[in-house]
């Protein structure tokens, strides 16, 4: 408060006197001569053109590019301060045991990851149970099977890569772990990928074993359509369409890709709070510190 | 009267020198924040990079799966390494900015400071290039296996060379666990740099944005700067916070995400962003060699900046058309930018050539232009 007024006094003290000429900036082109305004025209013309330019041919839509670009889809929890929405996830994680699983590992995952986030402890602990897990050695040095339990992964579907393209016609179907960050636009990517099968337009022949996807890069993917209405029936009883169990599993995915996704949002406005008041703070300190050597006047006086 | 302990005791003393009672000028703008700015991004690098170095694996087969390890199981390890990667990316706005600021206002006159400097660069971009192989995934990678072959294009040694710094035939776990030594060290080479970088700048004292002597108007480092300084720590944290906290992928490319595959190419292989002017420009030359002689002169010409100064006075703020050429010279590093993530393609190619050839000229054109303007400022009078 002190400073305040200590300011609001010294600005009224130290305020020029009218008849003191202040240098200021002219930023006015009415002065310029008839050259200048055209060379000065003529600059800002290329300028902009130079990134019109740029911005055209960033965005240019090349003939020889036959794959769909994905629209961007309103998703719950793309918003800054949103989180993600736990039901879908949950009713993701079905879809994914019922439909993915066949071919699709998540090689990062725990069933404890389970736990608090989508599943009570307990529920965890018997989805984990469901699974049988080789284990050993036993006293005898021989291995077992056992039923799952938290600290286990989830299962692979294939004992290895190479088993993997054999049961798929020579494709390898990726590990899901991190498929949404792994490709460019996402979630986005995955949901129009998992909804866009269609026949292939005129012309287009797609190999035996593939199936046309326009969202594809080449548009020929190994993997079939997976989805469709009412292929599961959801604990919650939500109607099982397609683009909800594409929406569902989509949003799964990006839990799995990002556990820490809601943490991380909170975090941040926390901080954002904090850093809020420290820099509101630290600037009324430095604007309080440099005031003296701001506003002095020195002066010039010659003998 | 008897002094303080800061003035007497021979370490605070040292420390007091530096950063207490050092006489600084008293018209430093903003721009001269970034110095400071580099040392909090600095020291967030190597804290962060020590937590991650704890649990970090430099083995081809467990590389990737340690980092997954980090992000997911590790006790907030998840922002340890958003912290870590995206401080990078601020790390190398802060040094361009610092480095441009340096060129603007001639500071580059203080030439063993510059000098350091221009090795500094050196070292933080050989660091984190080190330290962008780490992960293991498709374009850590692929990025090494283009980045360390440029070494073949030297005659005669060159293969030899390759295969020396790979530890074997191709990018493999020899060379990863090489990085990861050299990046975990690289960091306190850059931090002795630092002291040294200092060290020659208090001996000069600092430049200012009119690029005249300072010594009629001195201030006090604390309490002014260091005010100052807080300010600028507090809006980095501010900017890091932002990305790390709401959008930690938007720098990362997702290639990436996918564990290194040596028998599968990505479509497109591409530096971070920081990297793009210098790649753009290597592309831009169709021979192998010279490509790597333009990226290494990329950097190594702003070394030949304080032999072509004969300006009358040091600073741009007095050399209008030099101004023009600077904000221009900014627009071609950004287009350079812009075109290294662009497909080696028309028109691509000609806009990579021709802006590579701008970005050289710069060097040529700032010291005649000012030495124009010097001849219509000066000549009447002599």
């Amino acid at each position: 408060m002190a400073t305040l007024v200590g300011r609001a006094s010294k600005q009224a003290l130290l305020r020029a006197h009218s008849s003191i000429i202040h240098q200021k900036a002219n930023l006015s082109f009415k002065n310029l001569s008839k050259g200048k305004k055209w060379a000065v025209a003529a600059f800002g013309t290329l300028t902009a053109g130079g990134v019109g330019l740029a911005v055209a041919l960033n965005t240019a839509v090349l003939a020889s590019d036959l794959t769909l670009h994905p629209p961007k889809y309103p998703w719950d929890h793309a918003g800054l301060l949103s989180a993600l929405d736990r039901a879908s996830v949950r009713r993701g994680y079905q879809v994914y045991k019922q439909v993915c699983a066949a071919c699709h590992s998540l090689e990062y995952m725990y069933y404890r990851n389970l736990v608090g986030e989508i599943m009570e402890e307990d529920e965890a602990k018997a989805e984990a149970a469901e699974i049988m897990v080789v284990d050993g050695p036993n006293d005898q040095g021989l291995m077992f099977e056992r039923p799952g339990k938290l600290s286990d992964k989830f299962p692979k579907p294939y004992p290895n890569d190479e088993a993997a393209r054999a049961a798929n016609n020579g494709a390898l179907p990726p590990d899901l772990t991190y498929i949404v960050n792994a490709r460019h636009g996402g979630e986005n990517y995955l949901f129009s990928i998992l909804t866009g099968y269609c026949d292939p337009p005129a012309g287009v022949e797609v190999r035996e074993g593939l199936h046309y996807n326009p969202y594809f890069p080449g548009g020929s993917i190994a993997m079939a359509q997976a989805l469709y209405n009412e292929i599961i029936e959801y604990d919650d009883g939500t109607p099982a369409t397609t683009s909800q169990l594409a929406k569902d599993v989509c949003t799964f995915l990006r839990w799995v890709a990002e556990p820490e996704h809601d943490t991380r949002k909170r975090m941040g406005i926390k901080a954002i709070m904090i850093f809020t008041v420290l820099l509101t703070s630290a600037y009324y300190m430095k604007r309080a510190k440099w005031a003296p050597l701001k506003t002095q006047k020195i002066a010039f006086k010659p003998r | 009267m008897k002094s303080p302990l800061r003035k007497t005791h021979p370490l605070i003393s040292v420390l007091n020198n530096s950063l207490y009672d050092l006489p600084a000028p008293m018209n430093l703008s903003i721009w001269w924040n970034f110095g400071s700015l580099l040392g909090l991004c600095l020291v967030t690098q190597i804290v962060t990079g020590l937590f991650l170095a704890m649990h970090y694996n430099s083995n081809v087969d467990l590389a990737f799966y340690s980092v997954s390890h980090i992000s997911r199981d590790v006790n907030y390890g998840w922002l340890m390494r958003t912290i870590h990667a995206n401080g990078a990316s601020l790390f190398f706005v802060c040094i361009y900015l610092h480095t441009g600021r340096s060129m603007y206002y001639g500071s580059y006159l203080a030439q063993e400071t510059w000098n350091i400097g221009i090795i500094l660069l050196f070292l933080t971009m050989a660091t984190a290039f080190l330290g962008y192989v780490l992960p293991w995934g498709q374009m850590s990678f692929w990025g090494a296996t283009v980045i360390t072959n440029l070494l073949s294009a030297i005659p005669y040694i060159g293969k030899t060379l390759v295969y020396w710094l790979w530890g074997g035939f191709s990018v493999s776990n020899a060379t990863l666990s090489r990085f990861f030594v050299l990046h975990f060290v690289l960091p306190f080479v850059i931090l002795a740099l630092v002291v040294i970088h200092l060290l020659f700048l208090h001996e000069t004292g600092s430049n200012n944005p009119l690029g005249i002597s300072s010594n009629v108007s001195l201030i006090p480092f604390h309490v002014f700067y260091t005010v100052k300084d807080v300010v600028g720590f507090i809006i980095l944290l501010i900017s890091l916070t932002l990305i790390c906290l709401f959008s930690p992928n938007l720098l990362t490319d997702p290639e990436n995400y996918i564990p290194a595959n040596p028998l599968s190419t990505p479509v497109h292989i591409q530096p971070e962003w920081y990297f793009l002017f210098a790649y753009a420009i290597l592309r831009s030359i169709p021979n192998k060699l010279g490509g790597v002689i333009a990226l290494l002169m990329s950097i190594l010409i702003l070394m030949l900046i304080p032999s072509l100064h004969y300006n009358t006075m040091r600073s741009n703020s007095f050399y209008p058309m030099n101004q023009t050429l600077f904000w221009t010279f900014l627009g071609i590093f950004l287009v350079l930018t812009w075109i290294g993530k662009q497909p080696v393609e028309d028109p691509f190619i000609w806009i990579g050539q021709t802006f590579s050839t701008l970005y050289f000229m710069y060097f040529l054109m700032s010291p005649l232009s000012s030495k124009v303007w010097d001849f219509f400022l000066f000549s009447q009078k002599s």
